[in-house]
């Protein structure tokens, strides 16, 4: 085959990619629960030993679930989800140890090696043995004792419920509460495990934190809950996923976040989303419901939600902001990639309710193959909420032409003083900027991953030095075909 | 012989728009191309170039003794094949520091070489970048996104200095600059001069051809070179205009 012909091939095969990195990981469950019933509610609470409180919440969000129907509203198709036949309580078991990194998929390692992830990493990725002595453990505990020495609370939920239960008590389900909606619901009553941080008063965490340095992090992808709670004057900044690729046998997911931020706190998250898309055919696949929501209790706080979003067969998420104190700031950085069959209905839902508010909403939609990306956000500016300011800018990136990208922007105001701009773009990869690359010297597909990431600059400034450098690598491959 | 054309036909859509070009460039040669607005000047580029859309349905261009009518614009590039757009590419959110290293990259890779240093990076960009006398600034900002149109042209004839073609094409690199960005460009173009490169230069004024001396000046007239000569013949065309071939070729 020519050059040329391979070259008019590239973007094709760019954008009909296979997801080639992902992997099974065999998760054996010692017991499984088939469909949910008040009694599979009352099995995972027992299982965890849970107060009497946290199982009646358990429950009136159960029995409020089953008088609630899926939502329709968002530009999303998939097969009737069979919640009956899903396994809502699995205990983790160990995962089978390899020897080395020699026993692990050749393919897989070279994703690490792409997003340059470091060995020791790569090797609890992909489950390897790792000498406790010098390896990440160490590491964790050397974090621990870190965040000991400044009272700052990190741990899996679990354990807060047992250990900090009235902190617990205090602020779940405070912002996002479990009638909020099907999914809200569906979590609240049968969540599995998830991550728990609490800044102390005027306490700046001085590390970022992930659930990497969260000893005994089960993996708690499908009904995870995280709860961060920042005090007056705290600061923490949350990372939250990883960059190398997950899979996951479970399809449907439904995690909850929230946040809170009192006086003069902060508190930034960051997420980077890199769950199994399906195949290039559309089988399979996460569905990934999600629920973030937080709450600048607060005068003066700010929360800042800042995600990359690659992965899962269906992406619904409105990562929000309720700006209740006054001058409190609320802002969304958002890069969302969809490709092949892939689609995501994400944005965001800024609500000014304090004096002085301010929020800033970014976000970057980047669609390819027969994918459909779309912005759905919320501006709301309710009476008492003088002086508010809102500015919103939604690009939308389009790669061939059997894509689909869409805005839905909705803005309600109900204070004169509000000052709401919005900003919306689409534009795909020009050819003239492909063959101007081309010229250089950088092949097809060097050339759209440089694209995409300029486009997408605004948005990988704002995560942690680290994160961009590998979000950057990230949305390269995830537009990369199987060339050859 | 560096680049060697052919009774060379291209079409764009089915369009014949280059009609049998015949054409050869030497090392160490300035070439000059002239003609009227339509006659294909940038259709040769864009197919020296490898441009998709540029469909060549008979003939060859050979560049180096192969015949590289299929290769990728990509390969020809890194190969040595450079060209000064008419009009500049912009590309929002890339520097011109990232997007320069990328291209010097891909062509050490291309030749087997290990990724460039940053200091011998940063050290050549300094260098290339007082040769067209370029702000320092420049290289901070994305590509040619917010250039004045003589800092696009500028710019194009820096990439060149970085990227050390053998074979530079420079499509009407003097259009929309200024007497002084001229003589910048044209001095840029004069010190990468040698005897181990060639240049082809396409423009419609003699002006340019006043700070690039060509040794062979070439009129194109729907889609053929129609005339050969030496730089006099630039000054004879700036004198009679382009009616005078117009006349002579249309009957």
């Amino acid at each position: 085959m020519s050059d040329k012909k391979k070259d008019k091939g590239v973007l094709e095969e760019v954008t009909t990619g296979e997801y080639k990195y992902g992997f099974v990981m065999d998760i054996e469950s010692d017991q499984a629960v088939r469909g949910l019933t008040e009694e599979t509610v009352r099995f995972i609470s027992k299982k965890k030993n849970e107060p009497e409180w946290l199982l009646e919440f358990r429950l009136k969000a159960f029995r409020h679930w089953l008088t609630l129907e899926e939502p329709d509203w968002a530009l999303l198709h998939h097969p009737p989800i069979n919640y009956q036949d899903i396994i809502y309580y699995s205990a983790p078991k160990p995962k089978k140890e390899l020897e080395s990194l020699d026993e692990v998929d050749p393919e897989l390692l070279d994703t690490f090696n792409k997003l340059g992830i470091s060995l020791e990493e790569q090797k609890r990725l992909s489950g390897v043995a790792v000498d406790a002595v010098i390896d990440s453990v160490s590491v964790k505990t050397t974090f621990q004792d870190t965040l000991a020495k400044h009272d700052i609370i990190f741990c899996s939920i679990t354990d807060a419920v047992q250990n900090y239960p009235d902190l617990v008590k205090k602020y779940l389900g405070t912002v996002v509460p479990y009638t909020d909606n099907y999914f809200a619901a569906l979590n609240s009553a049968v969540f599995s495990d998830g991550s728990f941080c609490y800044i102390p008063k005027g306490v700046r965490c001085p590390i970022e934190l992930s659930t990497y340095f969260r000893i005994n992090a089960a993996n708690t992808g499908q009904f995870e809950r995280t709860l961060l709670i920042a005090d007056e004057g705290g600061y923490v900044s949350y990372l939250e996923g990883c960059t190398a690729p997950m899979r996951d046998e479970n399809q449907l997911h439904a995690a909850i976040v929230e946040i809170v931020t009192h006086d003069d706190a902060e508190i930034k998250y960051s997420t980077v989303q890199n769950w199994y898309p399906g195949s290039k055919e559309g089988k399979g696949g996460i569905y990934n419901f999600v629920t973030k929501r937080g709450l600048c209790k607060g005068r003066n706080s700010k929360i800042s939600w800042t995600q990359v979003e690659t992965g899962s067969a269906i992406t619904w998420k409105y990562p929000s902001c309720i700006l209740m104190g006054d001058n409190s700031v609320g802002e969304f950085y958002s890069v969302a990639v969809t490709n092949n069959y892939q689609q995501a209905d994400t944005g965001t839902k800024m609500i000014h309710i304090g004096k002085n508010t301010k929020s800033t909403i970014i976000s970057k939609g980047i669609s390819a193959g027969k994918s459909n990306n779309s912005y759905r956000g919320l501006v709301r500016v309710t009476q008492k909420a003088d002086n508010a300011r809102n500015y919103s800018q939604c690009d939308s990136l389009l790669l061939g032409d059997q894509c689909g990208a869409h805005t839905f922007p909705y803005i309600k105001t109900g204070n004169d003083t509000a000052i709401v701009e919005h900003e919306a773009t689409t534009s795909k990869i020009s050819d003239d900027q492909l063959f101007y690359c081309q010229q250089r010297g950088i092949d097809m597909e060097k050339a759209i991953g440089l694209i995409v990431n300029g486009y997408a600059k605004q948005v990988l400034n704002k995560l942690p030095m680290e994160f961009a450098v590998e979000a950057q690598k990230l949305l390269a491959i995830t537009l990369e075909g199987s060339v050859g | 012989m560096l680049l060697n054309i052919k009774n060379l036909h291209v079409s764009i859509n089915g369009k014949e728009i280059i009609k049998g070009l015949n054409f050869s460039v030497n090392k160490g040669e300035v070439h000059a191309i002239m003609g009227p607005n339509g006659t294909g000047k940038s259709t040769l580029a864009a197919a020296i170039t490898g441009r998709e859309g540029y469909e060549i349905t008979k003939g060859d261009i050979i560049y180096k003794g192969q015949v590289i009518n299929d290769w990728s614009p990509d390969k020809r590039a890194n190969e040595g094949v450079f060209l000064s757009f008419q009009y500049p590419i912009e590309i929002p959110g890339v520097s011109m520091t990232n997007f320069m290293r990328t291209a010097l990259n891909a062509k050490r890779e291309y030749l087997g070489k290990t990724p460039i240093s940053a200091k011998d990076f940063l050290r050549k960009m300094e260098e290339k970048k007082k040769m067209v006398q370029i702000q320092s600034k420049l290289t901070n900002r994305s590509v040619n996104e917010g250039f004045s149109g003589g800092e696009k042209k500028k710019n194009e004839i820096f990439q060149m200095a970085m990227l050390e073609p053998e074979l530079a094409i420079l499509d009407e690199t003097d259009s929309g600059l200024d007497i002084d960005a001229l003589r910048v460009v044209a001095g840029g173009v004069n010190q990468l001069k040698s005897d181990k490169n060639a240049f082809i230069v396409i423009t419609h004024y003699q002006r340019l051809l006043d700070y690039i001396v060509p040794d062979f000046v070439h009129v194109m007239y729907d889609g053929r070179i129609v005339k050969s000569g030496d730089k006099k013949l630039a000054l004879e065309l700036e004198d009679k205009g382009y009616e005078w071939i117009k006349d002579q070729f249309d009957n």
